[in-house]
């Protein structure tokens, strides 16, 4: 009995989404078959690292990872460069946190203004995520999108509760738009739906299905990102083809597994955090990640190399 | 080729008796077909029909034990590509590797690693499984020597060495604990396969391709040897993940019976950067790897791995659980805050993350509802007030704290006040809806 290589093939493709402001673009997606199957389909983009900038310095971080940036954590313009110039980063995700109605609470338009300093600062393609408040985010993305006309970024996170005002925003100023479900494939489905039902081109769309680490939920976002990517690819569901986007690295370190220093039986500190992160962005790779949120260089660039061997 | 599902049928007793747990016989030999029922449940079948059928109704990817006792490790018998799909049943076994040629302080290190490298996580103990012993020296004292030390840790072991010569004295002192013989290739496979079944041990099978090792494996089962490990030679990432893709698709789509074993990966050999190695066992931790080779087990490296293991090989048809219990997080004292929330290991794994978060030290009361999050746990009649009450009780929490005060999630606001008539010594206080406004909430609480 010879063997024969059991090649599947695959009536549906991933979409590509162009992300940053002309001259300096960058596409994502456009598979059309399983992670790093290239022997039966293609990859025609590789994956992308967009590193985190805070918009405040962050009052949680552990020394690990706080260090590579720590002359930088105060200033929004200059971490983004860093990242940028030194740190190989290929996306920059901004994250507004200082706007939190239950932290510092900034003004929207105070906060877009650090967005409009940091995308004229760096070349890269950015995303910006509001802090997670719904209410907040509504109006926050809005100025946000504005601001940022021209540069393509992605907004998010865009939420069952308040994608209406998000996917108008990204609509009027055309950027792409990130839809942020709770790790249910129906539920990211359906916001995908509800937001192209609104005239967002489903080219302007990626998935967020939540962000999970390593020993904390990993599996259950590693499995709903294989089912989307098997329906896209094998049932051709047109409402599940949008890239996905992973955003790991905040919860990567609030793992005590990550950020503990003072545990010898877990062997070295920096070493360990920098592998949890390493292998959670693995593991979303293998699942069909397109775009990972990350924070430590080292593991930032620990991925791109592997980014390189899967794709050969 | 496999028998189909109405071959098998037709040698059934066609009795219809449900005994062997499914309504029909048919649904039975459907069942057999795709290796997801075992022909024993059936208590009519003729012992002749059995003989007949066991190789239809054999599993795709075959059980292969390596070792003896408590220590032994179960690989293969896996039903399904994705975990979604139903779950990955045996965990792949994790070896060090130590070598005749290394100096006697790096064994002794290495060695040493098993025992240290062990972690326990959520109610699990979580460690590596086997001792990879390799001979470069091609001294047959030598390996003899460390194969015996290797022994006094009483894992099970991979023998390693392309020599018959070589394997068989290993095998003189070793062969009783069942280690597992690497490898026969297409230079020594028939001296090998006479080895394992004069000592009755499992055998790799070593090619550079899938086209090679299908035939090299066809030739050993000739040879009368049934429990095989598979190497398809590929040393990267991007290879394995192609060949192990094929072995299990072909196992299980096209029930090609040469590929129907676990496989063995050997990420020691593929990169000398140890972040690129514990990554290359990651992978192949995901996809498919039975047996995975790693040069050492620190424990900044030997941590994520585990967790890795027992997140993929978690059934996700059973939501994870933590114990029943009160969790104290930061060191909370007598005034500190408490917290009732599930015992679904991811909504602990949330609360007990943001209470932390928070910096204010508090009690978390997990209640045991069999692993659900807390709205499908009330939708459930399992976290209402009625247990909530005996819960809150038994749990012991009185000891802890002098005040009576405690904080429900806010998605079941709608207990609380039940909840105060089942515990009328205690304040109900509603949290917030959702985990992420836990440390906004405690500090308010507590300003």
């Amino acid at each position: 009995m010879a063997f024969q290589a059991p090649v599947d093939t695959y009536q549906g493709k991933i979409r590509e989404v162009v992300v940053g402001k002309e001259g300096n673009q960058v596409a994502v997606g456009g598979e059309t078959t399983l992670p790093f199957h290239f022997f039966e389909g293609e990859m025609p983009k590789k994956p992308i690292i967009a590193m985190e900038v805070y918009d405040v310095a962050p009052d949680n971080w552990s020394s690990v990872v706080l260090e590579p940036f720590k002359d930088v954590l105060n200033d929004p313009v200059a971490w983004a460069k860093k990242c940028q110039d030194e740190y190989g980063a290929e996306m920059i995700s901004l994250r507004l946190i200082s706007t939190d109605p239950n932290g510092e609470n900034r003004d929207s338009a105070k906060a877009a203004e650090t967005v409009k300093a940091v995308i004229e600062a760096v070349s890269i393609p950015i995303c910006i995520y509001g802090s997670g408040n719904i209410e907040k985010d509504g109006e926050l993305l809005k100025k946000v999108a504005e601001v940022a006309e021209g540069h393509k970024v992605i907004l998010g996170p865009s939420q069952e509760d308040n994608y209406k005002q998000i996917t108008a925003a990204a609509i009027g100023y055309k950027h792409n738009v990130s839809g942020l479900s709770p790790i249910d494939v129906n539920m990211a489905k359906q916001l995908n739906i509800l937001m192209t039902q609104l005239g967002l081109d489903a080219d302007h769309l990626v998935m967020d299905p939540s962000g999970a680490a390593l020993g904390y939920g990993l599996e259950y976002v590693y499995s709903i990102m294989e089912r989307l990517r098997l329906a896209a690819l094998q049932q051709n569901d047109e409402m599940t083809q949008m890239p996905m986007f992973c955003d790991f690295g905040r919860e990567v370190w609030k793992a005590k597994e990550a950020k503990t220093e003072d545990e010898p039986s877990w062997g070295d500190p920096e070493k360990r955090g920098i592998l949890w992160e390493f292998m959670t962005a693995a593991s979303m790779l293998i699942a069909g990640g397109d775009i990972l949120v990350m924070r430590h260089p080292e593991a930032v660039k620990l991925t791109k190399k592997l980014i390189d061997e899967l794709m050969g | 080729m496999a028998l189909t599902g109405l071959d098998i049928y037709k040698k059934l007793p066609q009795k219809n008796c449900g005994e062997c747990g499914v309504p029909t016989c048919l649904a039975f030999a459907m069942k057999l077909a795709m290796g997801k029922a075992q022909l024993d449940a059936c208590p009519y079948v003729s012992e002749e029909t059995k003989a007949e059928l066991s190789e239809a109704s054999a599993p795709p990817i075959r059980l292969v034990t390596i070792g003896v006792g408590d220590k032994a490790l179960k690989i293969g018998e896996e039903a399904v590509l994705f975990r979604h799909e139903k779950t990955f049943y045996h965990q792949p076994g994790f070896a060090v590797l130590v070598d005749d040629g290394m100096s006697e302080s790096e064994i002794g290190e290495k060695l040493a690693q098993l025992k240290s490298s062990q972690f326990e996580r959520v109610g699990q103990f979580l460690r590596a499984d086997l001792v990879a012993v390799k001979s470069s020296s091609n001294d047959s004292a030598k390996f003899v020597e460390l194969v015996k030390k290797a022994m006094g840790t009483e894992f099970p072991l991979v023998l390693i060495t392309d020599n018959s010569e070589m394997m068989k004295a290993a095998l003189s002192v070793c062969a009783k604990t069942k280690p597992l013989i690497y490898a026969a290739n297409e230079g020594n496979f028939e001296q090998m396969a006479a080895l394992a079944k004069e000592e009755n041990c499992p055998l790799a099978v070593a090619a550079k391709d899938l086209n090679i090792l299908s035939e090299l494996v066809e030739k050993v089962t000739a040879q009368g040897i049934k429990d095989i490990v598979l190497d398809p030679g590929s040393r990267n990432i991007k290879d394995s993940l192609r060949d192990a893709t094929f072995i299990r698709r072909a196992a299980l789509k096209k029930k090609f019976k040469p590929l129907g074993y676990p496989i063995i990966t050997f990420p020691c050999e593929m990169y000398d950067d140890p972040y690129m190695e514990a990554v290359a066992a990651g992978v192949g931790i995901m996809k498919y790897a039975g047996i995975i080779v790693l040069s050492d087990l620190e424990a900044w490296k030997a941590l994520p791995l585990y967790v890795l293991r027992q997140n993929i090989y978690t059934d996700p048809q059973k939501p994870m659980q933590v114990e029943e219990g009160i969790y104290p997080i930061g060191e909370p004292d007598e005034d500190s805050p408490v917290l009732l929330t599930t015992n679904f290991s991811l909504t602990y794994f949330t609360v007990s993350g943001e209470v932390e978060a928070s910096k204010i030290p508090s009690w978390i009361c997990i209640m045991d509802v069999e692993g659900l999050s807390v709205l499908t746990a009330w939708g459930a009649g399992k976290f209402v007030p009625e247990s909530i009450g005996p819960f809150m009780k038994r749990c012991g929490i009185t000891d802890k704290v002098k005040h009576r005060k405690l904080i429900i999630p806010g998605c079941v606001a709608q207990i609380s006040g039940e909840l105060e008539e089942e515990l009328p010594d205690w304040k109900i206080e509603v949290g917030p809806r959702e985990a992420g406004d836990i440390p906004a909430y405690l500090k308010s609480r507590s300003a």
